[in-house]
C-alpha cells in the first residue's frame, strides 16, 4: 500500500468503521449504562433557589470556591485544552469540511493561523497536564493504563494534523494520512475508555445535582 | 469464589444504579475530590483520594455491567475483588471517610461520591470488614434501643432531672402531641442540657411534645455501617410510635447523622413516605425566631465561629437557619471562609467517631488539623456547632492539642439566653 492508497483507505472505508464503531459504541453505552434506573427518592423533597440538576450541569464546568488556588494547573490546563481542543475540531475549516460531507451541515471557520497558534497551545496544555499527572502524587497514584494511553489517543491527532499542515517530519500526503487514522482510533476508543466522559458527566452532574437539590442544597 | 464473596459482589451489583454507573464512567482521574477531603489534605497520602475509596466497587461494576468488562471476565482477563483486598479497604471506607460530601461538591465532571460511599458499605457489612466500634453500635442500637446501649429507665431518670431544673413537665407517650422529640444517645449522657434547653423553649413557645418510651433514639448506626435491613428496624421504630401517638411533626435532635437517617433515609428504608413531617431542631427554632416567639436577653459577648454539621447544613439542606439562630444571640459572630455548605467535617461523622482503635484515633486527630486551622485563623476561644458527635469528636481533638477553646451547643446557647 502507498500513501495514497492509505490516504484513501482512511478516508473511505476506514472512517466508515471508525464512525461506524464510534455512533454504535456510543449509544451502546448510554444505554448499559441509563438502562439501570435508579430508584424513587420518597423522602418530601425540600425546595432551594439555584439547587436542580441543570444549575449543576452549568456550575461544576466552574471551579468551585477555593478549588482552583488548590489545584492551579488541573483548572487551568483543563481550560485550555479543552477549549483548544474544541476550537480545532469544530472551527478548523478542514474539520468543517469533513462534518459538512458527513452530515450537510456547515458553517464559517476560523484563519489557519489562528487555528495553529491554538493548537500549538492546546499541545502545550495537554503536555503541562502529562507533566502534572507524573508529578503530582495523586495524580500518579491514581493513573493505570488507560490514564496515559488516553492521553496519547487524544494527543496524537493534534500532533499529526499540525506536522501535516506545517510539512514536517512526514511527505504531507503520509502525515496526512497518519492524522486521520489517529483521528479515527481516537473516536473507536472513545466509548470504552475515560473518555466517555464527554458524554456522561451531563448526566453525573445532573444526578448530583438533583437528588441533592431534593435535599434543598444547590452543589 | 467463596459463598460470601459471592453474597458480597451480589449486594454490590444490587446497589449499582445509572448514577453509580454513570459517574465511574466520568471519572478521569483528575484528582481535585482529594482537595476537598479532610483525609486528603490533612495527611498527604493519595490512598484518601475519595474515588479511590470505591475502587472495588468499580471493578464490580465494569466486570457485571460494562459490554468491555463482561468480556474481559469471560476471557479472564480481569481481577475480581478478593476477601483481602476488602479487608484492606475497610479503613478507606470507614476510618477515613465520614460522609461529609465534600467531594461531592468539586467533582468537575459531577460525581456524588459521598453517594457511592454510602452504597459501596452495604456491601462491605455483608463483607463482615467493618469496624468493631459501628458493628457494636448498630448491634446495641437493634438490641437495646441505643447506639451506648442506654435504656428506657435511664433516659426517664435523665428526663426527671431536666423537669426538676427547668420547672417544666415533659410529658412521655402523650397521644396527640404536635411533636415526637428524638435524641441522641450522646446528649442523654454527655449533653442533657439540649433537653433542658428543649423543654425551656417548648415550654416559652407554648407547643405541645412528647418523647416516646419506646423509640427515643433518633441515631441509626445502621446507616453508618451501611446494613439496610438493620437501619430499617430501627427507623420503624420511630415511624411506629409516630403514628401510635399520632403526632403531626418528628423532631430530629441536632444530631447530623440523625437527622439524616430520619428526614432522607428513613422513607427510602421502609420504602412509603412518613405521613408526619421530620422537622431539625434548628429548623423549628428558626421558624420560632421569625415568629418572635424567640426573644434573647442579654447576648453572648465572645467572639465566635460556627462549626456546620456536615449532615445537616452540606447534606441535610439546613443551610440558613444556624447563621440566622447564632446572629440573634452573639454579638461577635465570626463568618469563616469555609463555611455552611463548604464547611469542613469535624473528622467523626459517619460512625467514624465510634472507632477505638489507635489508628483510627491517631487520624482522626490529624484530620483536625484543618478545624484547628480555622479556629487559630478567626483567632477565637468559642466555637458554637448543633451535633453532639461533632462535639464529642471536637472535644476529644481539643483535649489532644491542649487547645482551650471553648465550644458550645447552639440550642443551649440560645436557651440560656431566651427572655423569661
Amino acid at each position: 500500500m502507498n500513501d495514497l492508497q492509505f490516504l484513501t483507505w482512511v478516508r473511505g472505508t476506514g472512517l466508515d468503521i471508525a464512525v461506524g464503531i464510534f455512533l454504535l459504541g456510543v449509544l451502546w453505552r448510554l444505554i448499559e449504562i441509563y438502562t439501570l434506573g435508579r430508584k424513587k427518592d420518597l423522602a418530601a423533597p425540600r425546595h432551594a433557589a439555584g439547587a436542580s440538576g441543570l444549575h449543576t450541569v452549568f456550575r461544576r464546568s466552574l471551579p468551585p470556591p477555593g478549588m482552583l488556588k488548590r489545584s492551579p494547573v488541573s483548572y487551568i490546563g483543563g481550560y485550555i485544552f479543552h477549549i483548544g481542543l474544541a476550537v480545532i475540531v469544530f472551527l478548523g475549516a478542514p474539520h468543517i469540511l469533513l462534518i459538512t460531507n458527513l452530515t450537510g451541515l456547515s458553517w464559517p471557520g476560523l484563519p489557519t493561523q489562528f487555528i495553529d497558534l491554538v493548537t500549538v497551545v492546546t499541545m502545550a496544555a495537554m503536555v503541562v497536564m502529562l507533566v502534572d499527572r507524573i508529578n503530582k502524587p495523586v495524580k500518579r497514584f491514581l493513573s493505570t493504563f488507560e490514564d496515559w494511553f488516553t492521553w496519547a489517543v487524544t494527543f496524537l491527532p493534534v500532533l499529526t494534523g499540525w506536522l501535516a499542515v506545517q510539512h514536517l517530519l512526514l511527505p504531507y500526503t503520509t502525515m496526512l494520512a497518519l492524522h486521520i487514522l489517529s483521528a479515527e482510533i481516537l473516536l473507536v476508543v472513545l466509548p470504552f475508555t475515560k473518555l466517555f466522559h464527554a458524554f456522561t458527566l451531563f448526566g453525573s452532574r445532573w444526578y448530583n445535582g438533583s437528588a441533592n437539590a431534593r435535599k434543598g442544597v444547590p452543589v | 469464589m467463596s459463598a460470601s464473596l459471592d453474597k458480597v459482589t451480589q449486594t454490590l451489583k444490587e446497589v449499582i444504579d445509572a448514577p453509580i454507573a454513570s459517574y465511574f464512567d466520568s471519572c478521569v482521574h483528575c484528582g481535585l475530590c482529594a482537595e476537598a477531603c479532610l483525609f486528603y489534605t490533612e495527611t498527604g497520602d493519595p490512598k484518601y483520594t475519595p474515588i479511590h475509596k470505591v475502587e472495588p466497587l468499580r471493578r464490580v461494576y465494569e466486570q457485571e455491567y460494562t459490554l468491555l468488562g463482561r468480556l474481559m471476565k469471560m476471557v479472564g482477563l480481569s481481577k475480581p475483588i478478593t476477601d483481602e483486598e476488602l479487608g484492606e479497604w475497610q479503613e478507606l471506607v470507614y476510618d477515613s471517610c465520614t460522609l461529609c460530601g465534600r467531594c461531592s461538591m468539586v467533582c468537575p465532571v459531577g460525581n456524588d461520591i459521598v453517594y457511592m460511599v454510602r452504597k459501596f458499605r452495604e456491601g462491605m457489612a455483608v463483607s463482615g470488614h467493618v469496624p468493631d466500634g459501628i458493628r457494636g453500635a448498630t448491634k446495641r442500637t437493634v438490641e437495646i434501643g441505643g447506639p451506648m446501649g442506654l435504656k428506657w429507665p435511664a433516659v426517664a431518670n435523665v428526663l426527671r432531672k431536666a423537669e426538676e431544673a427547668t420547672g417544666v413537665t415533659i410529658p412521655v407517650d402523650k397521644e396527640g402531641a404536635d411533636y415526637l422529640v428524638l435524641l441522641s444517645s450522646m446528649e442523654i449522657v454527655n449533653y442533657p442540657e439540649y433537653i433542658e434547653a428543649l423543654a425551656k423553649i417548648f415550654h416559652k413557645a407554648g407547643i405541645s411534645f412528647t418523647l416516646a418510651s419506646d423509640a427515643f433514639e433518633a441515631t441509626n448506626a445502621g446507616i453508618q455501617i451501611g446494613a439496610s435491613d438493620l437501619a430499617k428496624v430501627i427507623v420503624t421504630r420511630i415511624v411506629d410510635a409516630a403514628e401510635r401517638l399520632k403526632v403531626k411533626y418528628v423532631l430530629s435532635p441536632e444530631c447530623g447523622h440523625a437527622y439524616m437517617a430520619i428526614r432522607w433515609e428513613g422513607p427510602n428504608l421502609i420504602g412509603r413516605p412518613f405521613g408526619f413531617k421530620v422537622v431539625h431542631v434548628l429548623e423549628l427554632l428558626d421558624q420560632l425566631r421569625q415568629e418572635g416567639v424567640l426573644k434573647m436577653k442579654g447576648m453572648f459577648k465572645d467572639p465566635l465561629i460556627l462549626h456546620d454539621p456536615c449532615q445537616i447544613v452540606r447534606r441535610g439542606g439546613v443551610l440558613q437557619a444556624p447563621e440566622a439562630l447564632i446572629r440573634q444571640v452573639a454579638e461577635n459572630y465570626i463568618p469563616i471562609a469555609d463555611q455552611q455548605k463548604w464547611n469542613w467535617c469535624c473528622g467523626g461523622g459517619g460512625g467514624a467517631s465510634a472507632i477505638h482503635t489507635e489508628e483510627a484515633e491517631a487520624l482522626r486527630a490529624k484530620a483536625f488539623g484543618v478545624k484547628k486551622r480555622q479556629i487559630e485563623e478567626a483567632g477565637v476561644g468559642t466555637m458554637v456547632t448543633f451535633c453532639a458527635n461533632c462535639r464529642i469528636t471536637i472535644e476529644e481533638a481539643l483535649d489532644h492539642y491542649e487547645m482551650n477553646t471553648k465550644l458550645l451547643g447552639l440550642t443551649e446557647l440560645l436557651a440560656e439566653h431566651l427572655e423569661d
